[in-house]
């Protein structure tokens, strides 16, 4: 077994939305570089719990980088140091033994914190409810391979769609836009013929309902692609802006 | 207490058809007059949740997580079962229905099973109509995989993600409904009773998990899809959040459980690393289509292993043992997942087992590196095989991954009739809350198919059945028994905040998750399982006076939202025993050392177990009460499975 790290973890704790809130400093000792990251806060929660102290709340579910529930932000980047992961996969050994680390939360106006490391992103759920979906009903459908669909749009569509609707890319950019996020929805339904017969006005609605949530505007900057855990590519906001221009010459 | 599956007459390709017609419908002006609350909104849930709205029902629907989004139904991987036959490879919905029966060990019901089979397809057509971007071949079709043994191609699949891709999907149907205004959505919002009135299921207790508020939640009818309950054994691929709550709520207040103790343990997930950790992580199964299970030929070789001393690439053919193909020729690898789980466990008790717990075996991908390319393989398994690095730090191209079984699924849960409808009244079980199509051991790409026929397919038709029936008036939730509920549920949460004992509720956990592995899991014994039945009996009482839950109900509270959840894990480990003591044969998941033949192969006893066992409870510190659905096969033979 490899010998167990320690380190020194500063946290941002925050007992609820009313409250202001503040860094607090913890030591964890004898973390194995196997345990996962969310592992060694479990540790320094069942600690906290033992001491008597509040644990520190953090967003978490599957816990293998699906589900998009955790969102910390590591050492000033959304999900930490390593390329296309979520925090939830992050493991020990990529942090060096007596690191400092540092641990926020999401911060966007349109994501308030809740309690310590806990947002609400119930926006993002109110921008699907304006328009992320084909509106069909359950029944009466085609068959499946009545329509075929050309492979290459299939898989873009695929790429698309593996957005998690985890956050990061709003906590990355300056502006806390959520293009990429909107984006990818936009081109994921405008990519397959079955999205295609509301493309206009889906990408409206969906926009419209990102502006009113108070999600900043796209100044290009790549801050989101470069910390997307799902690698979404900025080419999706291409297409969004495209989808958007024809809705208006639509119109 | 009688129990009435309520399997329709006829023949069993007609008996679906022929209920739909003899349900009692509610007339569409009507059905707005009707509430329905749907707990939990994964595939099972969401997509009920969605077509009750579509229909014109107004409905309530809850989830522990901050979106129904995230609904554990995301993290399956490998795909979904249907009887296209799109490959013209022989399938069939009698063979999907045949492979399901015998795949689950003949403890599932006929009628069930073949309406899964036969709503297979539909599901297919629904989600492609939904945008969902299933893989294809260049001719633009849907491509199928073989997937868990099956020896035709019927799984399709979206890359790695299926179950991320369908919940996404209904997810989209749910949130065109939220928008519509017909589905209120609760996120954050736990489900903590079940409020009954004249018998019959009447509304909710919920604590709203952002401010702690207790909440009253009344309807016509009452249906849960809160999924499956391995977290019972602390370590499983589940979510970290996955419960029992819900069901083992309404199982208190008169649900039957149907089998509890048919767990299923999957054969391919990344080993556990040590104390610290607390969440397996499954590898799709399909990675068995390409990979060979091996460990050493000897106990000494394996030693070696363990210790560093020999590198498995250096292990040469004759001093490597592939079980699996060596005891199964003809399914080889593929062997459904109880054969596959059990013989890891085999090889690793004997003391050939690698790694360094020396709780692990091999899944070599080298030969089909070499007979396809390395191209091939990283287009087939590349995001899975990136996976297990970012966890193991091994590289699967260049080292055999190392795999172990692990707690996946529960094929248990709240008995239902063929209207889904448990022994309660209005109540109802969808998805891997309920005990339905999987016997005792569950196929893979089966759970995502029976979630959404469920959901889209069967729910909608039999509810109305019931609410046909049902006055307009709702139960107001200032009803004594909402006051009841609700009071009681208080009780039990100032309980558990004021203990203040000197343990966390995760040792608590752990250790209930310990004894139900090492006694409940994957091989079963009587004077184990006896062992199991005091422990936790014990540990329960420890719970209850020394457990250290801090915080108030008044604010978000992760700590208390697990003492809940443990509290009824508990309960629920205590019945688990109880039916793994009854059921003395060995059948699917179900592993009794005392059954088994002469080459300790599972050995089924269909003269006396051919039932279904349904627990009642019967009050606090009492003895469950075991009823028996004897189950009826006209269509298809008892066999002993082999796969030899
Ligand atoms: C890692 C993994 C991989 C898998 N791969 C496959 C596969 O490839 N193919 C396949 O067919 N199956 C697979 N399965 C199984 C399958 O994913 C599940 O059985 C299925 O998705 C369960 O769906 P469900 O809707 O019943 O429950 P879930 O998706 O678990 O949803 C449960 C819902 O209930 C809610 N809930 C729970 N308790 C409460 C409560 N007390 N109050 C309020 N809400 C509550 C949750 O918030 C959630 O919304 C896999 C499972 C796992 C764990
Ligand atoms: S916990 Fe699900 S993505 Fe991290």
């Amino acid at each position: 077994m490899e010998k167990g790290r320690n380190y020194t973890l500063h946290i941002w704790r925050q007992p609820s939305a009313k409250v202001k809130g503040k860094f607090k400093t913890y030591k964890v000792e004898n973390i194995s570089p196997g345990s996962s990251f969310l592992e060694m806060l479990d540790i320094l929660n069942n600690e906290l719990e033992q001491k008597g102290e509040d644990p520190v709340h953090f967003d978490h579910d599957c816990r293998e980088g699906i589900c998009g529930t955790c969102s910390l932000f590591i050492n000033g980047r959304p999900h930490g140091p390593e390329k296309e992961i979520t925090a939830c996969q992050l493991h020990m050994r990529s942090f060096p033994d007596g690191m400092d680390i540092t641990i926020e939360p999401w911060r966007a106006s349109a994501f308030p914190v809740i309690k310590d490391l806990v947002v609400d992103r119930s926006a993002f759920d109110r921008i699907m409810q304006a328009g992320g979906y084909v509106s069909i009903r359950t029944g009466g459908v085609p068959d499946a391979n009545a329509i075929p669909i050309p492979k290459e749009n299939a898989d873009l569509a695929m790429d698309a769609a593996q957005c998690i609707g985890c956050g990061a890319c709003v906590a990355a950019c300056k502006n806390a836009s959520a293009m990429l996020f909107v984006s990818a929805k936009i081109s994921q339904l405008s990519l397959l013929p079955q999205g295609d017969v509301e493309r206009s006005k889906r990408a409206k609605a969906m926009i419209k309902q990102m502006d009113d949530e108070g999600f900043g505007a796209c100044t290009n900057t790549g801050a989101c692609e470069a910390e997307c855990p799902k690698g979404i590519s900025l080419s999706n906001i291409a297409r969004m802006n495209r989808e958007f221009m024809r809705s208006a010459v639509v119109d | 207490m009688k129990l009435d599956s309520k399997i329709p007459e006829g023949p069993l390709a007609e008996k679906w058809s022929k209920h739909k017609f003899s349900l009692k419908l509610v007339n569409p002006a009507n059905k707005r007059k009707y509430d329905i609350i749907v707990v939990g909104t994964g595939l099972a849930g969401a997509s009920a949740a969605a077509s009750f709205g579509e229909l014109g029902y107004n409905v309530k629907a809850f989830c522990y997580q901050d979106s129904p989004r995230r609904a554990h139904s995301i993290a399956a991987q490998g795909g979904i079962n249907a009887a296209k036959n799109y490959q013209n490879d022989g399938d069939s919905i009698y063979r999907l229905f045949y492979d399901t029966i015998k795949g689950g060990d003949y403890r599932a019901r006929e009628a069930n099973v073949y309406r899964l089979a036969e709503v297979s397809n539909n599901i297919i057509d629904q989600c492609v109509a939904q945008g969902v971007p299933f893989a294809r071949e260049y001719g633009g079709l849907l491509d199928n995989r073989s997937f868990g043994g099956a020896q035709v191609s019927r799984t399709f699949y979206a890359r790695g993600q299926t179950g991320q891709q369908l919940l996404l999907g209904a997810y989209s149907a749910l949130s065109r409904q939220i928008h519509n205004g017909k589905v209120q959505m609760f996120p954050r919002t736990e489900m903590l009773d079940l409020v009954m009135v004249d018998g019959e299921a009447k509304g909710i207790i919920t604590r709203n998990l952002v401010t702690g508020e207790i909440e009253r939640h009344s309807a016509h009818a009452v249906v849960l899809a809160t999924g499956g309950y391995g977290n019972v054994f602390f370590l499983s691929t589940n979510a970290m959040g996955c419960n029992t709550t819900a069901a083992w709520r309404a199982h208190k207040k008169g649900a039957l459980f149907g089998n509890p103790c048919f767990t299923q343990i999957h054969p391919t997930c990344i080993p556990v690393h040590g104390d610290q950790q607390s969440k397996l992580t499954l590898m799709s199964e399909s990675l068995r289509n390409d990979g060979r299970v091996w460990v050493p030929k000897t106990v000494e070789m394996a030693e070696k292993v363990r210790k560093g001393e020999v590198l498995p690439n250096d292990i040469a053919e004759e001093d490597r043992d592939y079980y699996l193909e060596r005891i199964y020729p003809s399914f080889g690898n593929l062997v459904p997942r109880d054969v596959a789980s059990r013989n890891a466990k085999n090889v690793c008790d004997e003391g050939r087992g690698v790694g360094e717990t020396g709780l692990a075996v091999y899944l070599d991908f080298r030969d089909a590196i070499k007979r396809d390319g390395e191209d091939t393989i990283r287009a087939k398994y590349g995001n899975l095989f990136q996976m297990y690095e970012k966890i193991t730090a091994d590289n699967p191209y260049k080292v055999p991954m190392m795999i172990y079984p692990a707690v996946h699924y529960t094929m248990g849960g709240l008995w239902v009739d063929y209207n889904l409808m448990t022994t309660i009244p209005g109540l109802y079980a969808l998805g891997e809350c309920n005990f339905s199509d999987h016997g005792a051991n569950r196929l893979g790409a089966s759970a995502l198919m029976q979630g959404l026929a469920d959901g889209y397919f069967v729910i909608p038709y039999t509810i109305g059945d019931y609410l046909a029936t049902k006055p307009y008036d709702k139960v107001s939730t200032d009803h004594e028994a909402f006051e009841k509920a609700e009071k009681e549920l208080r009780e039990r949460i100032n309980k558990l905040l004021s203990i203040k004992g000197n343990k966390t509720v995760d040792q608590f956990h752990k250790e209930l998750g310990k004894i139900m592995w090492d006694k409940c899991g994957m091989s079963r014994s009587e004077k184990g399982l006896k062992e199991a039945k005091e422990e936790i009996s014990k540990l329960r009482e420890e719970y209850w006076q020394n457990v250290n839950v801090l915080g108030s109900n008044d604010e978000m509270n992760m700590s208390l939202e697990k003492a809940l959840r443990v509290a009824d894990f508990m309960e629920l480990g205590e019945l688990m025993v109880d039916d793994a003591l009854d059921r003395e044969e060995s059948c699917g998941g179900h592993f009794r050392e005392e059954s088994q033949t002469e080459e300790g192969e599972a050995k089924r006893n269909d003269e006396e177990y051919t039932y279904v066992s349904a627990w009642e409870y019967k009050g606090e510190g009492k003895p469950e009460e075991l009823h028996k659905e004897e189950l009826i096969f006209e269509n298809v033979k008892l066999t002993q499975r082999s796969y030899k």
